[in-house]
């Protein structure tokens, strides 16, 4: 891929700071919804294999629940909200006030699911449109979509559009933290914004880096 | 005498061989399929871990055979074919092709059955019977081969576990 020669370190920090601005809103949102202390981490910018993308978010056989969506208009990419399934249980037992709610059960009550859409879509937006302002860039993004299972099962579907152009793929990971009030922190989610190669060029431009 | 037993592992977009006793696995498939190739009397198994339908679909300058149906297919037979299997009594079995979530653009969404398709006609080319299969559905899958009984073990989140 010829665009990754010209991707410098000052490249990866545009994007870093793109991960900031994004993240640092859905959080936001988070803490508001669930009336918690969330945290944000700073965020992680690296050039990675799809073996690598899988051991980011647990390894490829860890549960979780993922929520996925592309990113289409002036960019392109696929976005992921990831949570290991412990953690996902606790933030829509609090949300829909029932805790005995569990994304184990077969089938998964459909009161949750929709709380779960609900939460993708509400972080997802308030991370796309931080990102839209910052960039002056459209981005639409589809409706969130809900995945229960395996992250190398989900997560490799936000990496067949990249896999045509290279076996690597440019990840701006996010974590976020949830603080306990005993000082510990818990959960350990993921945000992973997945530009298209072919994006890469589109978000430098508007930013004057390129 | 008795052999360690190790398993092997296959990322995606990769493949390997193994002799009997070593099994071999690849974890959390998805759209992707799992494609293994074997041979019964030697106790020799491959495995590759299909991403993509077809190696035109490849926009970079180098290939990587493992990723593409067509392209990784043959590049399997081979590299058994070199560990001494005999071509003429490869079977496969494959798992895979899950459809994990309901929208996306029209021609990634159907990425799972396009996978499944074209390994299907890669395998018919070669000549290469399938005699096991569990594809499709919307379950991500970790699958492991043992050449020894030439049982392919499929566990799955959301629907058991099962032996083809």
């Amino acid at each position: 891929m010829s665009s990754d020669n010209q991707i410098t370190d000052m490249h990866l920090d545009v994007l870093k700071e793109i991960g900031n601005i994004g993240a640092a809103h859905a959080a936001t949102s988070l803490s508001q919804l669930l009336d918690r202390k969330i945290e944000m981490l700073v965020p992680n910018v690296r050039l990675v294999s799809f073996d690598e993308m899988f051991e980011l978010a647990g390894g490829p056989e860890k549960i979780v629940a993922g929520i996925f969506l592309r990113i289409e208009g002036d960019l392109s990419g696929s976005m992921f909200f990831v949570l290991p399934i412990e953690s996902a249980n606790e933030f829509i037992q609090r949300m829909i006030g029932d805790p005995s709610f569990d994304f184990g059960a077969n089938p998964i009550p459909e009161m949750g699911v929709s709380a779960m859409q609900e939460l993708g879509n509400i972080l997802s937006g308030s991370y796309l449109s931080s990102l839209s302002d910052f960039t002056k860039l459209n981005i639409y993004p589809t409706v969130p979509s809900l995945s229960v299972d395996m992250v190398g099962a989900i997560v490799s579907f936000g990496l067949i559009e990249v896999s045509h152009y290279s076996d690597e793929v440019i990840v701006i990971d996010t974590r976020i933290n949830e603080d306990n009030e005993d000082g510990s922190s818990s959960v350990d989610g993921h945000f992973f914004l997945l530009p298209d190669p072919p994006s890469y060029i589109t978000i430098f431009r508007s930013l004057g880096v390129m | 005498m008795t052999a360690l037993k190790t398993v092997v592992r296959v990322g995606i977009a990769d493949m390997n061989v193994v002799k009997s006793p070593d099994c071999i696995r690849t974890s959390g498939l998805g759209s992707c399929v799992g494609v293994v190739l074997y041979d019964e009397v030697r106790k020799i198994a491959g495995l590759l871990h299909v991403m993509l339908p077809d190696s035109k679909l490849g926009k970079s300058d180098q290939l990587n055979v493992a990723k593409f149906a067509d392209t990784g297919i043959y590049a399997l037979m081979e590299a058994l074919k070199a560990e001494g299997a005999r071509p003429m009594s490869l079977k496969a079995k494959i798992a895979g092709g899950a459809q994990m979530f309901q929208f996306g653009s029209n021609d990634t969404i159907r990425i799972g059955p396009r996978n499944v398709e074209a390994v299907k006609n890669e395998l018919k080319r070669l000549s290469i019977p399938i005699v096991g299969e569990d594809t499709g559905g919307s379950s991500g899958r970790t699958i492991e081969f043992d050449p020894e009984t030439s049982k392919l073990n499929i566990r799955t989140v959301n629907a058991g576990t099962k032996d083809i």
